[in-house]
């Protein structure tokens, strides 16, 4: 049986709501940056790709990317470990490896994005 | 035929084995597995399975045969015999009292939180609380299930979670009383089920369809919770 403080009692709506509404993010990122580089690609500078998300619009929509990214993979990762990680110590240690490297992910995101 | 069998005293073997024995058919008649488990029994009264109405009613005598689970006594040995072997093997995912007898006490708890009956606290008008026959309709496809555990034992997720995701089954029934009229315990049930577990470890790997031996379709009626689940939340 799994008990698990990080996460028990949270509604399961609002999981399965953010799943799938970060998956569209991820997916509409992916869309725009393939047809970007499609568009753009080849011979590819430095000043080209630094233009390019430099742009406010880029930028927010990367944050927002990053983050849909980080909940994502938080839920998924915490139902795969409710599912096949039975020991209390096992599980603990992997979720929260996941959740210190995604704080990481963010955080480093975030200073990619706006430089400070 | 060769039938292989699952056999587990817990008090004489220090762990299960599968027993193989061979079996002679009747010529020219389709057994059915439970009647190959009876011929079994017959030179060996040892061996233990549950099975009462033989005929697909009572839902006693679930099994795994071949891989694949199903009621022993309404699947014809021809549909499941592979290479000439039939294997018969426990449901999957419960613990074993003795050979092919499982301990259902999880699968029963599940369906016993789902709270399995009407409730409504508002006085019958007449005699008894009348359905339109289409209302009445919503009901078909989820009062006939027996309880057999066929499809909550072949659920990956039940096997990992059996204390906290419903199950296949018990799902069903879920949906059988929230979509009943004459339940007014709606708003309870769902909040009931709204936590990551109960409902939403489900997959969609649709092995509960696949095994009802009823033809019922648990993963439809999971789907329908899942909408009622997301209208209450917006
Ligand atoms: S559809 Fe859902 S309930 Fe049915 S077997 Fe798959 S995960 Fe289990
Ligand atoms: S839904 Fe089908 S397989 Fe599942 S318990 Fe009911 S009758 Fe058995
Ligand atoms: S013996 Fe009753 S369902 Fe098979």
């Amino acid at each position: 049986m799994v008990t698990n403080v990080l996460n028990y009692g949270r509604s399961g709506v609002a999981d399965w709501v953010v799943q799938r509404f970060s998956a569209l993010i991820l997916a509409a990122y992916t869309v725009v940056m393939v047809i970007w580089l499609a568009v753009n690609g080849g011979e590819l500078t430095f000043a080209q790709w630094q233009g390019f998300m430099g742009q406010t619009w880029v930028r927010i929509f990367t944050l927002l990317t990053v983050l849909a990214l980080a909940g994502h993979a938080w839920i998924g990762l915490w139902t795969v470990a409710t599912d096949y990680m039975k020991k209390g110590g096992v599980r603990v240690a992997f979720l929260g490896s996941v959740a210190i490297s995604l704080f990481v992910y963010v955080v480093w995101g975030i200073s990619i994005l706006w430089g400070f | 035929m060769l039938v292989s069998v699952y056999r587990y005293n817990p008090e004489t073997d220090r762990e299960p084995y599968m027993q193989d024995v061979e079996v002679s058919l009747p010529e020219g008649k389709d057994l059915m597995v439970l009647d190959v488990l009876n011929l079994i029994k017959e030179k060996d009264q040892s061996l233990s399975y549950r099975r009462s109405c033989r005929e697909g009613v009572c839902g006693s005598d679930g099994v795994n045969m071949n891989g694949k689970n199903g009621l022993a006594c309404i699947t014809p040995v021809s549909e499941v015999v592979s290479r000439g072997k039939l294997v018969v093997r426990p449901l999957p995912g419960l613990p074993v009292v003795r050979d092919l007898v499982v301990d259902m006490g999880v699968f029963y708890k599940q369906y016993q939180r789902i709270k399995p009956y009407l409730q409504n606290s508002t006085p019958a008008g007449g005699r008894e609380r009348l359905q339109s026959p289409e209302d009445r309709a919503k009901l078909d496809g989820l009062y006939e299930c027996i309880l057999c555990a066929c499809c909550s034992t072949s659920c990956p997720s039940f096997w990992w979670n059996p204390e906290k995701f419903v199950g296949p089954s018990g799902l069903l029934q879920a949906y059988r009383f929230l979509a009943d009229t004459r339940d007014e315990a709606t708003e309870e049930r769902l909040a009931d089920l709204d936590d990551p577990f109960s409902v939403f470890r489900c997959r969609g790997i649709m092995n509960c369809v696949s095994v009802c031996p009823k033809g019922l379709n648990p993963t439809k009626a999971i789907g329908h919770i899942r909408d009622m689940l997301l209208s209450r939340a917006t």
